[in-house]
């Protein structure tokens, strides 16, 4: 048995993307690249330096023009706001909540997928499918799982014999009800992306693993994990990107409730710009959260870089 | 009218896409659609209404009657053009922007404590007793409370078409068993704590689960209208806010008085710890708890439930006073440069609405428009009469930019006095939230 662990070809494909950008025929690509260009400045990067301005001004919705310059005002009331931390830190809970189940569980549901068989096509749906629903019906499946009394939840509880908890009611529990719904729900793109990356490893390997005697355990961690190093990089960062701006889940589900204990950033700063009209404080949570995202993607990176490295 | 958001924003986001995508398709093709009228900044077949709404409830059904006569009185469905959206802060959001945005509707509803937001960023168009006369109305055609109510510095922005208190429901079937009604085979009157108490635990013993529902989970509206409704029977109770919003004015003790009682009720067993809000009608409905506290909107719904037999009547007095939490529906007109024809439209479809006050009625709204709400016909209606009073001692919101029915701040103080109902807060607790989540609105200048 070998220690030796396998890695996928990084150095080939950092020199291949270098030479294209060279290529002096280019022209044609910005041309095919222009509609897609007008609406990403239309849409993404226009609104992006808009935030950054009004962030600096007390701008409402309902008045004309910027209203008056604030400074840093607005950045010292989010920061001193406590229901500001607290849908921070929600966001945050969420995504602790979320991102390792839906890792983890990917892996192992796409390992054991990639294990069957015969009717594999019935698995690789079943796990799909409910990605292919929108926010607002996972919502009311998971609504009608968590009602209180008479939903499908509580009544199993009191069937095995425990008290039926009000999940969405219950601050403790809220988030992980929403979680729970956000893993049923997203968990299938994960498992495809791992499904893909299975089938891209050579049988060959496994089986000269199964000739030196590897049993399927050890197949799983010295070929498997390693060689789908490259897919779960990609997952994990996706996966904290989508996590920390979870917003539908929460404004449907419990509508940041009960309390404000299931309150996220987005939900606050949607709050704050179209319920207050304040879109002067709103952008500048919106800066805080966007800087909160861009430390979290660098520090992934950086850390993978030096993973690679090393 | 109810609170449950069937509409997420993403959604009506989706919808307005879609909808700008087919304006975009039937202005391409040359047809003078209204989606394309909307894409191009064209007006409308000059003689259509575009009227904007948040019924989604059992009074939405009743609108669509009232909707349908209009059309029918006005020459097909190029008359009308009815818009229903989400209930609360959606509803408000998107009024506010279409206006900004040059796009409104030509009438739209709006609560009461609502329209004062809309008019103080001056949203609204002035409601001058000119236009009034243009379809024969008068101030003096509205009862004065409310008509008194919408007025800011004696200007008018608002017109009037009911008025909704918080009231008790209660199934006949287990109040006749429990011995709460009278000869007539209505409630009993009751008053004070000890009455209300006497019968909540003659109540459970028959339904043998709860007394009283009351919807606390995902709902923070009802919550704060059980709140304010017993709050408010408490004598000189204040305002929860004053000075236009910028001062926490509530009475602490009054406060914390009903809060505890709140509490109690929960930790007596005669209130659900924890129900939705569809969950504490069903509750009713089925006999599992023999009141249920609600607008008197849910009539509908429970007229809906088969061989249910139930009542309404005003909230028990258990304080000092009666009070009951309520609103007023009304309409309003969005800031437009109107024509005189314009004018003479919207005015003549409030003028509609107004006339058919009693099948408004018939969902159990409490008619702000004096000739229905004294007429014959609304007076021998029952149960509605049976609750008329209480719009005489409704109490508004305090007027505040975040305040007003399903607003910000109905959502921060019910949400704590949920919580208390869990029996997961104190009193003490939930005041102490309640005013730390306001202080950010207390300390923030009007941005209206």
């Amino acid at each position: 048995m070998t220690t030796q662990t396998l890695r996928p070809p990084a150095e080939a494909t950092t020199t291949a993307r270098r030479t294209s950008e060279r290529r002096p025929d280019s022209r044609p690509a910005w041309l095919f690249l222009a509609p897609f260009g007008v609406f990403y400045l239309a849409f993404l990067i226009g609104p992006t330096v808009y935030m950054f301005v009004v962030s600096f001004f007390n701008t409402s919705i309902v008045q004309p023009g910027l209203g008056t310059f604030a400074g840093l005002g607005n950045y010292a009331e989010m920061l001193t706001r406590s229901d500001f931390w607290s849908a921070m830190w929600h966001t945050l809970q969420f995504t602790l909540y979320t991102v390792p189940p839906l890792v983890v569980l990917s892996f192992v549901f796409a390992v054991l997928a990639n294990r069957v068989q015969r009717g594999q096509w019935f698995f690789r749906l079943a796990f799909f499918v409910p990605f292919v629903l929108p926010s607002a019906s996972i919502s009311l499946i998971w609504i009608f799982l968590f009602t209180p009394a008479s939903g499908l939840w509580p009544q199993f509880q009191s069937l095995i014999g425990l008290e039926p908890d009000a999940v969405l009611a219950d601050p403790s529990l809220a988030m992980v009800g929403i979680a729970v719904a956000t893993i049923w729900w997203t968990i299938g793109f994960n498992f495809v992306l791992y499904l893909a990356g299975l089938q891209d490893i050579p049988r060959e390997l496994y089986e000269a693993a199964s000739v030196d005697g590897a049993s399927p355990w050890h197949q799983i961690r010295y070929i498997t994990v390693p060689l789908l190093g490259r897919t779960t990089t990609l997952v994990i960062i996706l996966q904290i990107i989508a996590s920390l701006k979870i917003f539908d889940q929460v404004y449907l589900m419990t509508a940041g409730g009960p309390g404000i204990s299931t309150q996220v950033a987005l939900g606050l700063i949607t709050n704050t710009a179209f319920t207050d009209y304040r879109v002067g404080a709103a952008s500048a949570a919106s800066v805080l959260l966007f800087i909160v995202i861009v430390v979290i993607a660098v520090a992934r990176q950086l850390l993978d870089r030096s993973d690679r490295e090393a | 009218m109810t609170t449950t958001p069937g509409w997420s924003r993403r959604r009506l986001l989706q919808s307005a896409l879609a909808v700008g995508g087919l304006g975009a398709a039937g202005a391409l093709s040359g047809c003078g659609s209204p989606l394309a009228a909307g894409l191009a900044g064209t007006p409308l077949n000059p003689g259509t209404v575009t009227f904007w709404n948040l019924f989604g409830g059992g009074d939405g059904a009743r609108l669509q009657t009232m909707l349908d006569v209009y059309v029918q009185e006005h020459g097909g469905s190029s008359s009308l053009q009815a818009a229903t959206f989400a209930w609360g802060n959606p509803y408000y959001t998107k009024v506010s922007l279409a206006t900004l945005g040059d796009k409104p509707p030509d009438v739209a509803v709006a609560h009461l404590t609502r329209s004062q937001n809309l008019a103080n960023a001056d949203l609204l168009t002035p409601i001058t007793d000119e236009m009034l006369a243009l379809v024969d109305l008068s101030p003096s055609d509205f009862t004065p409370k409310v008509w008194d109510g919408q007025k800011i510095d004696g200007t008018s922005y608002a017109i009037p078409l009911d008025t909704h208190p918080f009231v008790l429901f209660y199934n006949k079937d287990v109040c006749e068993q429990a011995g709460l009604l009278d000869g007539s085979g209505t409630l009993a009157p009751i008053q004070g704590v000890e009455q209300w108490e006497a019968a909540l635990t003659a109540a459970q013993e028959v339904t043998g689960a709860f007394a009283v529902s009351s919807a606390n989970v995902s709902e923070n509206a009802t919550p704060w209208r059980l709140f304010q409704t017993l709050y408010q029977q408490h004598a000189g109770a204040t305002p929860f806010l004053g000075d236009g919003g910028t001062q926490l004015t509530v009475d602490e003790d009054a406060a914390l008085d009903t809060l505890a009682y709140i509490r109690r009720m929960s930790e007596q067993g005669w209130l659900p710890r924890a129900i939705d809000y569809a969950g504490s009608q069903t509750q009713m409905f089925t006999g599992e708890a023999a009141f249920y506290l609600q607008g008197e909107w849910e009539i509908t719904t429970a007229q809906g439930v088969e061989g249910l037999d139930f009542g309404m009547v005003p909230i028990p007095q258990l304080y000092d006073q009666p009070a009951a939490q309520g609103d007023s529906h009304t309409f309003v007109l969005p800031r437009m440069d109107r024509t005189p024809e314009q004018m003479q439209l919207a005015m003549g479809f409030v003028r509609s609405m107004l006339d058919q006050s009693l099948t408004w009625a018939k969902g159990g709204h409490i008619p702000a428009y004096i000739p229905t709400l004294e007429s014959q016909e609304y007076l021998e209606l029952t149960p509605q009469a049976d609750y008329a009073q209480a719009a005489e001692y409704v109490v508004y919101d305090a007027p505040a930019w975040y305040s007003g029915s399903g607003s910000t701040f109905e959502n921060t103080v019910g949400a704590q006095v949920g919580l208390v109902q869990q029996q997961r807060l104190t009193p003490e607790q939930a005041m102490a939230a309640i005013r730390q989540q306001l202080a950010v609105y207390l300390d923030t200048q009007s941005p209206v």
